[in-house]
């Protein structure tokens, strides 16, 4: 039952990666001069919309969690809202939080913002869909002992990847290269995606090598 | 005794440090006193007629002019080779066309067609092969070192006299050229700094970035020639960059290097065929590069650069002898500076240790027998005179030099005077006479040359590695000791040992040495003892330590520090990353309090268990419930955050990145324009001044007796306010000063003297009171009804004012018990007395406290007006991380105490920060000169110390504050162990009930906690000072690497060494620190247990 189970981790794990990179390749095709650095926000904005969709294709395909029991419609909308409004609440805390570590606050508002919307689709989104609009279940996933389920493992695993990567993305932008990709945000855009992706390929194969010790509370 | 040896064992670390710190600058940066003595026309540098003195030629100084006019072409980073031509003779080579070589072929062909015009030398550059070093010492022909220890560090402007200063100033004949030379430059911006305002002309392009190839030479290309068209200069300078640039940016085999060099042929080839018969050519490269195209060090390829002269009119009597030509004569770079100066009829300048070019003076026609050589040794004469004469003024204003050789020297220089005076009184000598004296000559100049580079121009390898060797084992000893200490086998007096060790190897070195007669080096003999008193102890230590458990357990734990360590570290070694150590600060700050937080949740510390109780899972609850209310560390966390990122904004670009802009709030308020921008900013300065004293009033009034009667106390409620007022009086003063009616000029200068020094007075007093009288503890006597338990319990009886209940948490010190426990029998019968004593408990922090605020002041007047904001946010966003460190820190009841690592790494963090956000950086035209002016408006004569210690303490403040504050992070956890069992004693509301059952509550003993285990006490103690230098350490042996390793890199000098040299200071500064603010604990230790003694005493009578 567990290996089913992470295959089937591994599988949307791999859909996951496919999207991204998909967003890099699919919209040369439509637009003209299109390259990650060169038109970055284009590419976040294409890149946040995909892994969004797949993300939310994958939830409704999988259902990684028991369906809850009240289904009426009033009951979906509302959480529905409440979702893009805890998404929207998530992007405007991590600029605040960005701010807090010294991007500009006035200049490039719009990058920063984009930025905080790429990790939001990294972190949240997939919280979103897993756990719902539910802090509580969120605050337990992130400590320890509260894992029920090898979803939560990876959630906890890519989110905390996620955004490792986008902490070692800040390092390079003192450095002296002159680089394009040195520009604030773009490092750190990248550094999100790569630890995103280095998550989703870690922790399959880190919950598969460690099926033997995980028990979880519910099973 | 415990205590002392803890001190005296620190003193011996910190002296550890002290010797690497010393033996690594006496092997790196080498030091040199600049003159600022000036050779004038009317002064001959040496008694005896001047050879063409008295002929009276127009323009003649020492010695008349050959050529009005000069042109010096200067290519940054011309090495030698570049001049060479393609083929190599070399045989066993296998010729590779080099893209560096063979593209100066108008040099080549000059040469070939006009050998009596043209030569070509191979000129050495001095390490080390910076480009502001060489600059200095092309136009001042000395040995520019890093620190010339002049009389102005605000300013690279150089002091010494120099060959600009001599174009420009006034002719050496009056009645001819009455006004300086008209100097034009165009090129690097560098010269700026140099010489301001020193050229009638100037095109300065920056010279910054070097991957830009091409904007300083496209730019000089724009204004060469039309300048030199219209012949309104004498002197024309042209700094070229690109191949320098190309260097940096490609190495030197790179086709980029071939363009730009055939480009500067261009330039060379155009600029010689627009020169006049009077008018000289130079072309000269400032250093060499290595293979890659870096440079800085002393390999030969670094300080081998080409010097080309030319000139339309013949320079030479004959061809250069043709042994062979691609090997041209050697002459040292600083060679120019005397040959260029006599060359245009100046004096040469007063510093020059260069040796004139004896060739260039030969006459072209020789018209008498020997007159050229003749006039060759007089132009070296001269030149040795000026040498002789700067030799006699250095040596007799530094000792640096040694003192055998300048004696050798001097006999020298007489015997090749005399001779010379001798030749001339009868001129038709032999050749032969004649050849001896130039020979003398010359071997006095290079003599000379040779011992100065001995002294100012080498690193001493060895030393360097000794001392960073002698740091990295200071490092290795304070973790060892501080793991070690909290051993059970651990005996303070040990730490004896190694002090008297080093104090007996001292004496016997120095007996031995006294003994022997010689002189020897103090940072040597510092070292020596270092090392003598360390080896034992290690071995000892070592022993004590026991080889088997893991060298690992000796780290900093856990991961996030040690990782945070390296990082800070390793950045040290990137010259992007010491730049930018400024937001990189709080960058790191910021992650770690973020994660600091984000652990705390981890562990399930941050928010009560109930919110995680899902019905369906049944979470279990930490065992321990947390101390604080949920969000509590979260909001200290943004709190945090939130300060760091305002003191941010209080920050100070560093000159290396043109695109930041730094903060305007760091200039003084006298400089702001609008009256009511002005006086809203002084509002607000005052109002943080204001906020200052209510957080520390407040934080005294909560945790320590506002009300007791000690005379410490006293002053902070009634002084404390007057030093405020002094300070905002003192700064309406200093920002309205040019308004003030004239009536009012002389009060207002009084008031300005007066008022710094009232308040630093003022607070120097608070703090010898409270060295004094350091216990703030209110003790009441009162005659209570008899207990049956305890004689001293809190609050017996109701309690004298409703003011006490509020804030004052009484505390009884349980100690009290045992010690009188015999006593107790016979006073229960004689009716009981109770004592309360209030604030026990926070006695310590409050001592701390007190100190920190009245030393911020002071620290604060040496700051511009706004930096007061800065020092608001930096003791609010201290007591922030105390209390988040604090938070999920468990409260060790009887030792042993420790504090964890992270709390130590995240101080020194902060100190950190705030050093960049009170708007400094680690550069030398970055220190706030205008602190040493407070108090001292006129200026403080001739007196050094006194404006050096307060230009120091403004730039150190911040490591000064947080090093005496350092004990704070072992004091807090239990200061903040009362508001934990007051939240859980006092529902709301049921304030009686907590009256009824005193005795049954356990109350919070807070610091009485350790006193009540004294020797563990000490050891934390110990332990806490040695890992803050364990932090300081490695930052300062990093330095010591970096600067050592990267010694050839292009960012030494300008980077890397001033921040070593600020390092050291801070870290000297924090030692000082450490050391007071750990005695100052100590005294209020005695001061304690002096208290309780007194108080037995009261009860005994």
């Amino acid at each position: 039952m567990k290996d089913t189970d992470i295959k089937r981790l591994l599988y949307t794990h791999l859909s996951c990666i496919f999207s991204v990179i998909l967003s890099i390749f699919i919209p040369s095709f439509f637009l003209e001069n299109f390259s990650i650095l060169e038109t970055h926000l284009t590419w976040l904005c294409i890149c946040s919309v995909f892994v969004t969709t797949v993300n939310l294709v994958l939830y409704l395909v999988v259902k990684p969690n028991a369906s809850s029991k009240r289904s009426s419609l009033s009951y979906k909308v509302t959480r529905l809202l409440k979702c893009c409004i805890y998404f929207l609440m998530s992007c405007f805390f991590f600029h605040v939080i960005f701010v807090l570590y010294g991007a500009p606050l006035i200049e490039l508002v719009l990058e920063t913002f984009l930025f905080a919307v790429i990790l939001s689709t990294f972190t949240t989104v997939p919280c979103l869909c897993l756990l719902g609009p539910n802090i509580k279940a969120w605050l337990r996933v992130f400590s320890r002992n509260g894992l029920t389920s090898i979803w939560e493992n990876s959630l906890q695993i890519t989110t905390i990847s996620s955004f490792v990567g986008t902490w070692l993305g800040a390092f390079p932008i003192p450095l002296d290269w002159e680089r394009p990709w040195q520009v604030w945000p773009i490092s750190c855009t990248l550094g999100a995606t790569f630890g995103y992706v280095a998550g989703l390929v870690i922790s399959p194969f880190w919950i598969y090598c460690n099926r033997k010790q995980l028990t979880y509370k519910n099973n | 005794m415990q205590k002392i040896s803890v001190l005296l064992f620190l003193v011996w670390v910190c002296f550890l440090f002290y010797a690497g710190i010393a033996l690594f600058t006496s092997g790196f940066l080498l030091t040199r006193l600049e003159l600022t003595n000036r050779s004038s026309c009317q002064e001959p540098p040496g008694p005896g007629s001047l050879p063409w003195g008295s002929r009276g030629e127009p323009g003649a100084c020492w010695m008349p002019s050959r050529f009005s006019r000069v042109v010096l072409v200067l290519i940054d980073a011309l090495r030698f080779d570049f001049v060479q031509p393609q083929h190599s003779y070399v045989p066993g080579e296998p010729s590779v066309p080099l893209p560096f070589r063979g593209k100066l072929g108008s040099l080549r062909r000059i040469l070939e067609i006009q050998p009596h015009h043209a030569r070509l030398y191979q000129s050495k550059a001095d390490p080390p092969t910076t480009t502001m070093q060489r600059l200095k010492a092309l136009t001042t022909g000395s040995l520019p070192t890093f620190i010339d220890a002049g009389s102005n560090f605000a300013s690279y402007a150089i002091v010494e006299d120099n060959l600009i200063k001599q174009f420009t100033s006034a002719g050496c004949d009056p009645s001819h050229v009455p006004t300086g030379r008209r100097v034009v430059f165009m090129g690097d911006d560098t010269w700026k700094d140099l010489f301001p305002g020193a050229f009638s002309q100037a095109f300065f392009f920056p010279s910054f970035n070097v991957r830009d190839l091409h904007t300083v030479d496209n730019g000089i290309l724009e204004h060469l020639y039309p300048t030199m068209d219209n012949g309104e200069w004498d002197v024309l300078i042209a700094h070229f960059l690109g191949v320098d640039h190309c260097g940096h940016k490609h190495g030197p085999h790179h086709p980029e290097m071939a363009k730009k060099l055939s480009q500067m042929d261009q330039v060379i080839q155009g600029v010689m065929e627009r020169l006049e018969n009077d008018t000289l050519l130079v072309v000269i490269g400032d250093h060499g590069m290595t293979k890659n195209g870096d440079h800085g060090g002393d390999s030969e390829l670094e300080i081998s650069t080409a010097l080309f002269l030319y000139s339309p009119t013949a320079l030479f009597p004959r061809a250069p002898p043709e042994v062979r030509p691609e090997e041209p004569e050697v002459v040292p770079q600083i060679s120019l500076v005397p040959t260029l100066a006599l060359l245009l009829g100046l004096p040469i300048p007063f510093g020059n240790i260069g040796e004139v070019i004896a060739e260039l003076f030969s006459e072209v026609e020789d018209s008498q027998p020997h007159s050229s050589a003749l006039a060759q040794a007089s132009a070296l004469h001269l030149n040795a005179q000026q040498v002789s004469r700067f030799l006699h003024t250095y040596s007799a204003a530094a000792q640096d030099l040694q003192v055998k050789e300048l004696h050798r020297l001097h006999n020298l220089f007489s015997k090749a005077s005399a001779d010379y005076q001798r030749l001339l009184q009868s001129p038709q000598g032999a050749k032969a006479a004649l050849q001896t004296v130039i020979t003398e000559l010359q071997q006095f100049l290079r003599g000379v040359r040779t011992m100065c580079i001995e002294s100012w121009a080498r690193f001493s390898l060895v030393r360097m590695a000794g001392g960073a060797a002698l740091l990295a084992a200071a490092c290795f000893l304070c973790l060892l000791v501080s793991q070690w200490a909290t051993s059970p086998g651990f005996y303070l007096h040990l730490l004896l040992v190694p002090v008297a060790w080093c104090l007996a190897g001292v004496a016997v070195c120095a007996g031995l040495l006294a003994y022997a007669g010689l002189k020897l080096d103090p940072v040597v003999l510092g070292a020596m003892a270092a090392v003598g008193s360390l080896l034992p102890f290690l071995w000892k230590a070592w022993a004590g330590w026991g080889s088997k458990r893991p060298l690992a357990a000796l780290l900093p734990n856990p991961g996030p520090v040690l990782l945070l360590l390296l990082i800070r570290f390793a950045a040290l070694f990137s010259d992007s990353f010491v730049v930018a150590e400024a937001r990189a600060t709080c960058f790191l700050l910021g992650s770690f309090i973020l994660l600091l937080v984000a652990q705390l949740h981890w562990e399930g510390k941050l928010l009560p268990p109930k919110l995680f109780t899902t019905p369906r899972l049944g979470f279990s609850a930490p065992t321990s419930p947390p101390r604080h209310s949920g969000m509590h560390a979260l909001g200290l966390g943004v709190g945090l955050l939130l300060c760091i990122r305002l003191a941010g904004l209080f920050h100070r670009c560093p000159e290396e990145t043109p695109a930041c802009h730094s903060s305007p709030w760091l200039s003084p308020l006298a400089s702001l324009v609008g009256g009511r921008v002005k006086n809203l900013w002084y509002g607000a300065c005052v109002g943080a001044l204001v906020a200052l004293l209510a957080v520390v009033r407040l934080w005294l009034r909560r945790y320590a007796n506002l009300k007791s009667p000690e005379p410490s106390v006293l002053f902070v409620r009634w002084g404390l306010p007057l030093m405020v007022l002094g300070t905002a009086a003192y700064w309406a003063l200093a920002s309205g000063v040019d308004e003030a009616p004239p009536r009012l000029r002389a009060l207002v200068a009084g008031a300005s003297v007066v008022l710094p020094r009232a308040v630093a007075g003022l607070a120097a007093s608070g703090l010898m009171l409270l060295l004094w009288r350091p216990v703030t503890v209110l003790a009441k006597a009162t005659i209570g009804a008899p207990r049956t338990r305890t004689v001293l319990t809190p609050f017996s009886g109701p309690p004298t004012s409703q003011a006490d209940l509020d804030y004052v948490v009484p505390q009884i010190y349980r100690h009290m018990q045992e010690e009188f426990r015999g006593r107790l029998e016979r006073t229960k019968s004689q009716g009981s007395l109770t004592v309360a004593a209030y604030q026990l408990g926070s006695v310590y922090s409050a001592a701390m406290v007190m100190a920190l605020t009245l030393l911020a002041f002071p620290l604060l007047l040496l700051h511009a007006e706004r930096i007061s904001l800065v020092f608001l946010l930096l003791f609010l966003q201290s007591f922030l991380l105390l209390h988040l460190l604090a938070v999920g820190m468990p409260i060790t009841t009887s030792g042993p105490f420790t504090v964890p690592w992270q709390s130590v790494s995240a101080w020194a963090l902060m100190a950190t920060q705030t050093f960049y956000s009170t708007g400094h950086q680690p550069v030398f035209p970055a220190i706030h000169w205008h602190a040493a002016f407070v108090g001292f408006p006129e200026g403080h004569g001739s007196s050094t110390w006194l404006p050096a210690l307060l230009v120091g303490a403004n730039t150190f403040a911040s490591h000064l504050l947080f090093a005496v504050g350092c004990p704070l992070l072992l004091l807090w956890p239990f200061l903040c162990e009362s508001q934990g069992s007051r939240k859980r004693r006092q529902p709301p509301g049921n304030e009686s009930e907590a009256r009824v059952r005193p005795e049954e509550e356990e109350e919070p003993l807070m610091e009485m906690r350790l006193r009540d285990a004294p020797h563990h006490f000490n050891v934390a103690l110990l332990q806490l000072g040695l890992k803050y230098l364990f932090v300081l350490g490695i930052q300062i042996l990093a330095c010591a690497l970096a600067a050592s390793i990267l010694r050839r890199h292009l960012m030494v000098w300008k980077v890397f060494a001033p921040k070593f040299i600020f390092e050291a200071m801070g870290f000297i500064v924090s030692s000082v620190g450490l050391f007071l603010g750990l005695a100052l604990v100590m005294r209020v230790d005695g001061a304690v247990s002096s208290w309780f003694r007194q108080l037995v005493l009261a009860q005994q009578r």
